[in-house]
């Protein structure tokens, strides 16, 4: 049909080039290496490899939670209760672990409480056809409320399997040090590409975030890709909790709070369009190291408050969401 | 192949079907005419398995069938294509063709077989696009065919089209039309709908006409002529059709122009022109698809802003500020994207319909509920909207009547220019020619109107004057009661090629 030859934009790609759609990813990325740079430049001693294994060491539990997020907010949908989930699984770990369960079904147990959790509130947001913000939002208050029914007082772990996990290192080339938590999150980043770039399930939380509707009238399983993000969710929040309590060694009540918010910011900052559709998980990674490097940068500065982490964030994620604005806008204006 | 009996369906407050009949043999193209509201989508969706059915049944291949969603009945071999295009801007060509039965290995989705079996797919209707580019980067007319495309991927004996023609240019409905009959050869039982009279009767081997939910006959297209099938599907004479036609013009020439536009232009969307709108005329916005005909209205309107000229409205000099500012010196616009810049599905046709009202009055100061009732009442009536319910949902109407409701929107602020654009894509002739009768009768009363539409016939019809743009730029400016259609294609079709590519 050659009639569309000159009314068509190019949509091929010229080679070389990359798609529009990595553009924020990329940005994210850029923006880790500046920062990075800057460090760098600025201070003795931050340009080494422990810096960077430092970054996933202190934020191996946000890149789960992250990697959750991802993909609920590409169904176009939020979830507010994943730091009071994470909270409530280090407190159910350490509950367990201090009435003498066994290591592995307290993790078991913190898993399938967080993942039904995830699960009920997709649910309820998918068969009622109530907003994710309010449902979430429920579930948050429910799971921090939880967490104090279970104990007021932080229950430190003294389980020695939980004490090896968290103190034992791996060694990497270079004198490098990394705690399991890291393995275990990068295995979970592995996993979410894998499900959300190679499965019927990844595709259909794209499909549905570009437009639900549509994806129903091509006859895709759009309920169970929506309930089963928030049950993604849940399971990462209980995932990241535990990662949590590795790194406190206790579980309590007042853990993680604000926590949410820092992840939505995180995905957020890694390209993820809030409306859903565009977005990726190794995105909501450089998010996070974005996060962290910025709030490692101020603990190198030494005089300055950790309040200025929030100054620099809360301006990063505006500029990461004009930018979002630009990208989404500019090829319905070339229509 | 499909036998639909006794079929009813029900929305709250609406009864959409009653007890219609329906069936549809292989290697037939069965046309399902009738006008806006007459039930047709509402059919289809009952066979695809969106909608419940509340009463009667369906056969396919003899046995009875009921299904929940429009996976199953894709599963049972009945794909359809929507009027909208029904896909995700966001993935890629192959993925939207192939999305939910993706081609695997390992369990995992195969991406380079993907674009393989899409690529394929593209082939075989003749589309030359890269098959790992964005949905979203390609027009609408090229999303459409991608639509058809993912209805082949599936082996289909059942494809149902609704308005698949109404975004493509005759070229494009020729090349559908090649498709069509090849899968028709192949014993593909294919069920078209369209307003294009022309197209049903150059494709369609037989015809159901419905209409207000109910059957009205199934006809061999060979034994129904137009005029037939047009008064069966109204149930009533073209008189309104004819009224428009024979009205003469209202301008009363030597008045101020309302809006005087003087090398209003902007880069990349219209080149600078001139134009003067007086009260009372008719103007008419003539071109082919990405001439810049809405371009131009989107600049009278404000919608973008110009980068050159200047804009005078009812003699005084007006800033294209927004839409706002515009619309308090008494322009209203219309869009051409009913779903997308139009109605607010999920409220009423009564909120709808007062929403610019409110907008014009502001925030302190409510539409009165019986002035909004009164008003309301007024217009359904005048347009003809149906259903005749001010608390209908709007969401559930007929693209026609939606417009209406969109019409009537702009006509209860009383504006002094009134800009359609495409008022009448995608709807019936009833409807059509109610809405160019309105037109007509507003600029007796005085008012000044854009019309533009991609039906030139319908331009000149309606049009004391005439704008043709070509390429974006205005070409001429054609005046009189005696324009014609072949003076309109030639203004467009001067030294640019042959006039064969106009759509009618």
């Amino acid at each position: 049909m050659t009639v569309l030859a000159p009314s068509r934009p190019s949509g091929r790609l010229l080679p070389g080039r990359l798609p529009q759609r990595f553009l924020p990813v990329i940005a994210t990325f850029a923006v880790f290496v500046i920062t990075f740079g800057v460090g760098s430049f600025r201070y003795e001693g931050f340009f080494s490899g422990q810096v960077v294994a430092n970054l996933f060491v202190d934020n191996a539990f946000l890149i789960v939670l992250a990697v959750g997020m991802t993909f609920v907010i590409l169904t176009g949908g939020i979830d507010l209760s994943v730091g009071a989930v994470a909270a409530l699984s280090t407190m159910i770990a350490a509950a367990t672990l201090e009435a003498g369960w066994p290591p592995w079904l307290a993790v078991l147990t913190v898993l399938a409480s967080g993942s039904t959790l995830g699960l009920l509130m997709g649910l309820v947001i998918h068969y009622f056809g109530v907003q994710p913000f309010i449902v979430t939002l429920a579930g948050m208050f429910l799971a921090r409320g939880l967490c104090f029914l279970i104990s007021v007082e932080s229950v430190s772990i003294q389980d020695p399997v939980f004490r090896d996990l968290a103190t034992s290192t791996i060694s990497l080339p270079g004198d490098i040090v990394v705690t399991w938590s890291v393995v275990i999150a990068l295995l979970t980043v592995a996993v979410a590409v894998y499900v959300l770039h190679l499965t019927r399930f990844g595709r259909t939380v794209y499909a549905v975030g570009g437009s639900e509707s549509s994806a129903r009238l091509m006859g895709l399983a759009t309920s169970r890709a929506k309930v089963g993000v928030y049950m993604v969710s849940g399971f990462c929040s209980a995932l990241g909790g535990l990662l949590f309590s590795l790194y406190m060694l206790s579980g309590y009540g007042l853990h993680a709070v604000g926590m949410e918010l820092d992840v939505i910011a995180a995905v957020v900052i890694g390209g993820t369009v809030l409306a859903g559709g565009f977005g990726y998980v190794a995105g909501s990674v450089a998010g996070v190291l974005v996060l962290g490097t910025v709030q490692t940068l101020i603990s190198f500065e030494g005089t300055l408050s950790s309040w200025w982490t929030k100054i620099v964030i809360g301006v990063l994620l505006l500029a990461f969401i004009m930018l979002q604005r630009l990208i989404v806008r500019q090829p319905s204006a070339a229509r | 192949m499909v036998d639909m009996r006794g079929i009813s369906v029900e929305f709250p407050g609406v009864k959409a079907l009653s007890e219609v009949d329906f069936r549809l043999f292989p290697g037939e193209v069965h046309a399902l005419m009738g006008e806006n509201g007459a039930g047709k989508s509402t059919l289809i969706k009952a066979l695809t398995g969106v909608y419940r059915t509340s009463a009667g049944t369906i056969r396919l291949n003899g046995r009875p069938v009921a299904f929940t969603g429009p996976g199953q009945a894709q599963q049972a071999g009945v794909s359809t294509v929507y009027q909208e295009v029904n896909l995700c801007s966001n993935l890629t060509v192959a993925e939207n063709i192939l999305l939910g039965r993706e081609p695997r290995r390992f369990g995992a989705i195969d991406g380079r077989a993907t674009r393989a079996a899409a690529a394929k797919l593209l082939d075989r209707i003749g589309l030359d696009i890269d098959p790992a580019s964005q949905l979203g980067s390609h027009p609408i007319a090229v999303q459409q065919l991608v639509a058809i495309a993912r209805a082949l991927a599936v082996q289909a004996r059942v494809l149902v089209l609704d308005e698949p023609t109404s975004s493509l240019d005759s070229d494009e409905v020729a090349e559908l039309f090649r498709i069509l009959r090849v899968l028709r050869e192949e014993g593909v039982a294919i069920l078209f709908v369209s307003h294009f009279i022309d197209q049903v009767y150059e494709i369609a081997d037989r015809m159901t006409v419905l209409r207000n939910g109910r059957l009205v006959g199934e006809h061999l297209t060979r034994e129904l002529d137009r005029l037939d099938l047009v008064s069966a599907m109204l149930g009533r004479e073209l008189s309104t059709l004819e009224e428009v036609q024979r009205r003469t013009s209202h301008h009363a020439p030597g008045t101020e122009p309302v809006l005087q536009a003087r090398g209003l232009g902007r880069a990349g969307a219209i080149a600078p022109f001139d134009l003067d709108i007086h009260a009372g005329e008719v103007v008419g916005l003539a071109g082919l698809l990405g001439s810049g005909r809405t371009e131009l209205a989107r600049l009278l309107f404000g919608a973008d802003r110009p980068d050159t000229g200047t804009l005078t409205i009812g003699g005084k000099p007006a800033r294209a500020r927004g839409p706002r500012s515009m619309i308090s010196h008494g322009v209203a616009f219309c869009s051409e994207d009913r779903k997308g810049e139009g109605v607010i599905a999920d409220l009423s046709v009564r909120d709808n319909l007062v929403l610019a009202m409110q907008a014009a009055r502001g925030w302190a100061r409510p539409v009165p509920r019986r002035l909004a009732e009164d008003l309301v009442a007024e217009y359904i009536e005048k347009l003809d909207i149906r259903p005749a319910d001010p608390g209908a949902v709007i969401g559930n109407l007929s693209g026609g009547n939606q417009q209406k409701v969109l019409l009537a929107r702009w006509l209860v602020t009383r504006p002094r220019l009134l800009i359609l654009d495409e008022p009448t894509r995608g709807i019936d002739v009833g409807a059509k020619a109610q809405i160019q009768k309105v037109v007509a009768d507003l600029a007796a009363e005085g008012m000044a109107v854009v019309f533009i539409s991609a039906e030139l016939e319908e331009v000149v019809r309606v049009s004391d004057r005439v704008v043709v743009l070509r390429d974006r730029r205005k070409v001429a400016e054609l005046a009189g009661h005696d324009v014609s259609v072949s003076d309109v294609m030639s203004a467009i079709a001067a030294q640019s090629g042959p006039v064969a590519a106009v759509a009618s």
